[in-house]
């Protein structure tokens, strides 16, 4: 029997995915480099715009408290869905501003990525100035089932889903132009890590598929609320799906990947990962554990396995807030420092996961809009800074630390707005990032018992304050090192993509509420 | 009615903002910009006190309530009592001062329009801070001003800054995040609603016990942290060491009173239970305080540890003075909030010229100044011994109307607290002798006595304490009321 599918509600994805398919046909057609460049990224921007006023679309006709079942019960979209649909959309958009800067005539990436670094072979492309640019459809791919991914309400779908955007992710972490070994041991160490936490979450799927005798999150539920036996499945089954999707988030234990990739990645790349797939592994583990495993769904009192998906939500939280935290204290390289940031930021999030309570559901998406903003603004500032040589040519990223001594006497405004998102980071007042701390901590303190759990936090916040506060230290207060060899670039999208990143942190810092309505809204959904 | 708070808050935001704009060729003249909003600042905090009813010091005037985020319950609430104004009147006087004080130590004009702008920035924190009616406002505000001064030290001043600032900022960020999981708990406690955070709604919440001692013990943490007390007050000397002395002119004498403020207003108003459970370990802590801040400062060798000690040891005064919980104790706690202000700022400003004509701080470095430059030893004599409480001058009455009104409820606290009066007598005089006393140390010869615009810094200061040594009567009636109304939340308690 085919589905009887609403073909109108998968509007977003529909652009999405058709645009990265005209984007192959364009790559292999178009012979003109600078064309063909030209035609990708009109068509990537014109894509994620569509998508974006989709969503708005659908956000304006579906009203608030409507949830429409696409296709019976393995996808739907509701006013959750479509929120995160949204942010990602908005992250994506940033991030092409990123994507799409040249330095020196020259892109981030690679301009022929199958030739072997370092051969004759790639020294021959470059001097042609060849250009790939199927980093673009790439990179639509992955947004489109980011976007996907926040709809799934079944959990094989779930599973394909996650591969349909971690695939594309693997492949644009490996092209950076320069440091390719770097990169492309990155992709590899991602793409190993990553399959494995895949099959892990698919042997857990395949253990609650055999305690619920059904996939769907919904079918999942009454089984527990029915008291179905074979309960040791389902306890270990779900344990081992949150391993697959906490990989996603970066959430220690199993975070060793992402100081690796972000560090080795092309940093426009690095941004968009950080801020969107966060995102998407966020939506997805909430729709999973508030649907699936949440006790507000059993009529039948205490089930036990639950707890269980309670309690390891509550372990990792704390776990991922302390490695990052204490990890990023040991780094001397800005990438390493923002990835071990988020190490701790996925704690962060886990923190208000754990309360399984609306408050969290309206705290999550705000939390990761103003993470993500100022996480695609910080990598933007990464990938301006670089070392020249003695004929001042611009070179590599200088992501070390001391590189970056004296930064704000010579570029205060790309300094400033680089110590704006540290310290929204950081969650101090007036940046957004303290609205969004203090709507996760308000989430887990509605149960009071959960003081220790905040106490935490909030020394793992104070202490990450340190190594923020160690770059805005060396932008400022440092002076510059005689015969420094770094600069910050041109970029004029970086620029503006740095500039809209900065007001957005601030206007949500100072204004929330416009925002917060709209993630109230969202939150409503599952707890009517 | 003319909104005076907001306009006190946005007059300085908009200089700032104004200086960081100005085209370049103007930077030179920013120094006078900057001057010139601080100046009308003032101007405007004069026309709004002349408005301000006296006769009832303990209501909150100017109020202004405007929705800010209704979701979390947050408005933008303003309103100022008696010991709110004279706070904001020492923060819009020392604000101009510390300006002068500072007029000639950066001849980079950006770098001079950043110190300025920077300063004209903590002004308007200083001005919200202390109208601010809302807890979450409050919160805000006291945690985003941690990054003006952050800047302020971490950009401008000795070789080891960078240690100062980033420890300053630890410390604070600390606090106040212990701070902000009490004021999150105390959301949960209150009503609710889109007006849940104002002040006015969390006063006589009904808690039970134990959650109210530990949101107390957040709050009072934060503040303790603050208004320096023994063994928070490890972030001090070093800034004060290191930050220039305008900007811990100002830290000192305005914003750490945000610690002891905190306590009267907050702390107490709406944990009344637990701050009488607390305050006979507070007392104590207290006292060692003021004890610890002398002997260190006896002990000092450097000239801005040495007053930066002092302050430890005062403000171990006012908690004293605020947690014996009587009439005449709060009230010299409140006042001397506003005289120490004047004192040890003008103290800190003083020991600033001091080291701009010697290039150094140590007291090692000095010797048989008066000779040289008279004036300079007059005026520093003068508040050396407001610093020492002598009578005539402001501090000697708000430390008498502690230390009496203290003495029937707590006697032994007060009895070891003059101890460290006397005390101060010894370091005040110590290091006066040993700087302008004594065999003039030839390197000095010939130091300028001071400017005109160094006495036009201190002379203000000088003038308004000698007047209210005298008459104090116009002052105290200001914090008469709100000091009863602190006393009554702890009287009316229900256990």
């Amino acid at each position: 029997m085919t589905p009887d599918i609403q073909w109108l509600y998968l509007l977003p994805l529909l652009v999405t995915f058709g645009a990265g398919v005209v984007g192959i046909l364009v790559e292999s057609f178009v012979r003109h480099h600078e064309n063909r460049r030209g035609i990708q990224i009109a068509l990537t921007v014109a894509a994620i715009l569509g998508a974006l006023a989709s969503v708005v679309g659908l956000w304006i006709t579906l009203g608030s408290d409507s949830s429409v079942s696409i296709d019976g019960s393995t996808i739907a979209l509701d006013s959750h869905s479509l929120l995160w649909q949204g942010l990602i959309a908005l992250f994506a958009l940033m991030s092409i501003g990123v994507f799409t800067a040249r330095t020196s005539g020259e892109d981030a990436f690679v301009p022929l990525a199958a030739s072997t670094p370092g051969s004759s072979d790639e020294a021959l492309a470059s001097r042609r100035g060849m250009l790939q640019t199927e980093v673009y459809p790439l990179m639509l791919f992955a947004v489109g089932g980011m976007m996907m991914f926040t709809m799934v309400q079944d959990i094989f779908a779930l599973f394909v889903v996650l591969e349909v955007f971690s695939l594309p992710l693997y492949l644009l972490v490996g092209l950076a132009r320069r440091r390719r070994l770097l990169s492309q041991e990155a992709a590899l160490k991602y793409f190993l890590t990553g399959a494995f936490a895949s099959a892990v979450y698919l042997f857990g799927a395949a253990l609650v598929f055999g305690f619920a005798g059904a996939s769907s999150y919904q079918a999942i539920a009454s089984a527990l609320a029915s008291g179905a036996p074979s309960q040791e499945l389902v306890v270990l089954g779900s344990a081992l799906m949150l391993v697959g999707l906490l990989f996603k988030l970066g959430a220690a234990p199993f975070h060793a990947w992402t100081p690796d990739a972000y560090q080795g990645a092309p940093t426009a790349v690095t941004g968009f990962m950080a801020a969107a797939t966060k995102a998407a592994a966020v939506a997805a583990l909430v729709r999973l554990v508030y649907l699936a495993f949440a006790p507000e769904q059993e009529a039948l009192g205490i089930v036990f396995p639950l707890d269980t998906v309670v309690w390891s939500l509550v372990a990792f939280a704390v776990v991922s807030m302390v490695v990052g935290t204490v990890m990023a204290l040991a780094q001397d390289d800005i990438k390493r420092i923002l990835a071990y940031s988020s190490i701790a930021h996925a704690g962060f999030l886990l923190v208000a996961v754990s309360s399984f309570t609306q408050e969290a559901l309206q705290a999550l998406p705000f939390y990761m809009a103003v993470y993500g903003i100022a996480t695609v603004g910080a990598f933007a500032v990464v990938s301006l800074v670089r070392h020249r040589d003695e004929d001042g040519a611009w070179g590599a990223e200088a992501s070390a630390l001391e590189h970056w001594a004296g930064l704000g006497r010579r570029s205060p405004f790309i300094a400033g707005a680089m110590t704006l998102f540290l310290f929204s980071f950081a969650g101090i007042p007036l940046t957004a990032g303290f609205v969004g701390k203090f709507l996760a901590f308000r989430a887990a303190l509605t149960d009071p018992s959960n003081w220790w759990l905040v106490a935490i936090a909030v020394v793992m916040s104070a202490a990450a304050a340190f190594f923020y506060a160690r770059v805005v230290v060396a932008m400022f207060f440092r002076e510059t090192p005689a015969g420094s060899v770094t600069g910050i670039t041109a970029g004029r999208t970086v620029r503006v993509v740095i500039a809209i990143a900065a007001v957005l942190t601030i206007l949500l810092g100072v204004f929330p509420s416009g925002a917060l309505s709209l993630a109230e809204t969202g939150a409503e959904l599952f707890f009517l | 009615m003319f909104p005076f708070l907001t306009a006190l808050i946005l007059l300085p935001a908009v200089g700032a903002l104004a200086l960081m704009v100005l085209p370049r060729t103007w930077r030179a003249r920013s120094r006078h910009f900057a001057l010139a909003f601080a100046v009308a600042e003032f101007v405007l905090a004069a026309v709004m006190v002349s408005q301000f009813d006296a006769t009832r010091a303990g209501t909150h005037q100017f109020a202004e309530v405007y929705p800010w985020i209704p979701q979390i319950g947050t408005s933008w609430a303003l309103g100022i009592d008696g010991i709110a104004l004279l706070m904001i009147v020492l923060a819009v006087t020392l604000t101009p001062l510390a300006m002068l004080a500072a007029w000639k130590e950066d001849a980079d004009p950006s770098r001079q329009m950043r110190y300025f702008a920077l300063i004209l920035v903590l002004q308007a924190f200083m001005v919200g801070i202390f109208a601010a009616r809302d807890v979450f406002l409050f919160y805000v505000l006291f945690e985003a001003m941690l990054v003006p001064l952050y800047f302020l030290i971490g950009t401008f001043g000795g070789a080891r800054r960078r240690q100062a600032a980033v420890s300053f900022l630890l410390y604070g960020l600390a606090g106040g995040l212990i701070m902000l999981v009490a004021v999150i708990a105390l959301y949960f406690y209150g009503g609710g609603g889109p007006e849940a955070f104002l002040t006015a709604n969390l006063v006589g919440l009904d808690i039970p016990v134990v959650p109210e001692r530990l949101m107390f013990i957040g709050f009072f943490i934060a503040f303790a942290i603050k208004a320096p007390m023994v063994p928070l007050h490890t972030w001090l000397p070093d800034v004060a060491e290191q930050a220039r002395p305008g900007t811990t002119a100002l830290l000192v004498a305005v914003l750490d009173k945000v610690g002891t403020f905190g306590m009267l207003t907050l702390a107490i108003a709406l944990f009344p239970n637990a701050a009488a459970w607390a305050a006979p370990v507070i007392i104590p802590l207290a006292v060692v305080s003021v004890i610890y801040g002398a002997l260190a400062a006896i002990g000092q060798t450097h000239m801005m540890r040495l007053v930066a000690f002092t302050s430890v040891s005062h403000f171990g005064i006012m908690v004293l003075g605020i947690f014996v919980f009587t009439q005449t104790a709060v009230e010299g706690a409140a006042f001397y909030m506003f005289n120490h202000g004047l004192s040890t700022g003008a103290l800190f400003l003083l020991v600033g010229f001091l080291v701009s004509r010697r290039g150094s701080a140590l007291i090692s470095d000095f010797g048989g100044l008066q000779k040289v430059t008279p004036v300079f030893a007059g005026l520093f004599l003068i508040v050396g011994l407001s610093a020492l409480a002598l009578p005539g001058l402001s501090p000697f009455v708000s430390e008498i109307m502690v230390l009496v009104g203290g003495f029937e409820v707590a006697r032994v606290a007060v009895i070891v607290a003059t101890a460290g009066v006397v005390l101060a007598a010894v370091y005040v005089l110590w290091a006066y002798q040993r700087v302008f006393h004594g065999a003039t140390n030839p390197e000095l010869d010939g130091t300028p006595d001071l400017s005109l615009r160094e006495r036009l810094v201190v002379a203000p200061l000088i003038g308004v304490m000698l007047v209210l040594g005298f008459v104090p009567a116009s002052a105290i009636d200001l914090v008469r009321e709100p000091a009863a109304t602190v006393v009554s939340y702890v009287a009316e308690r229900e256990r």
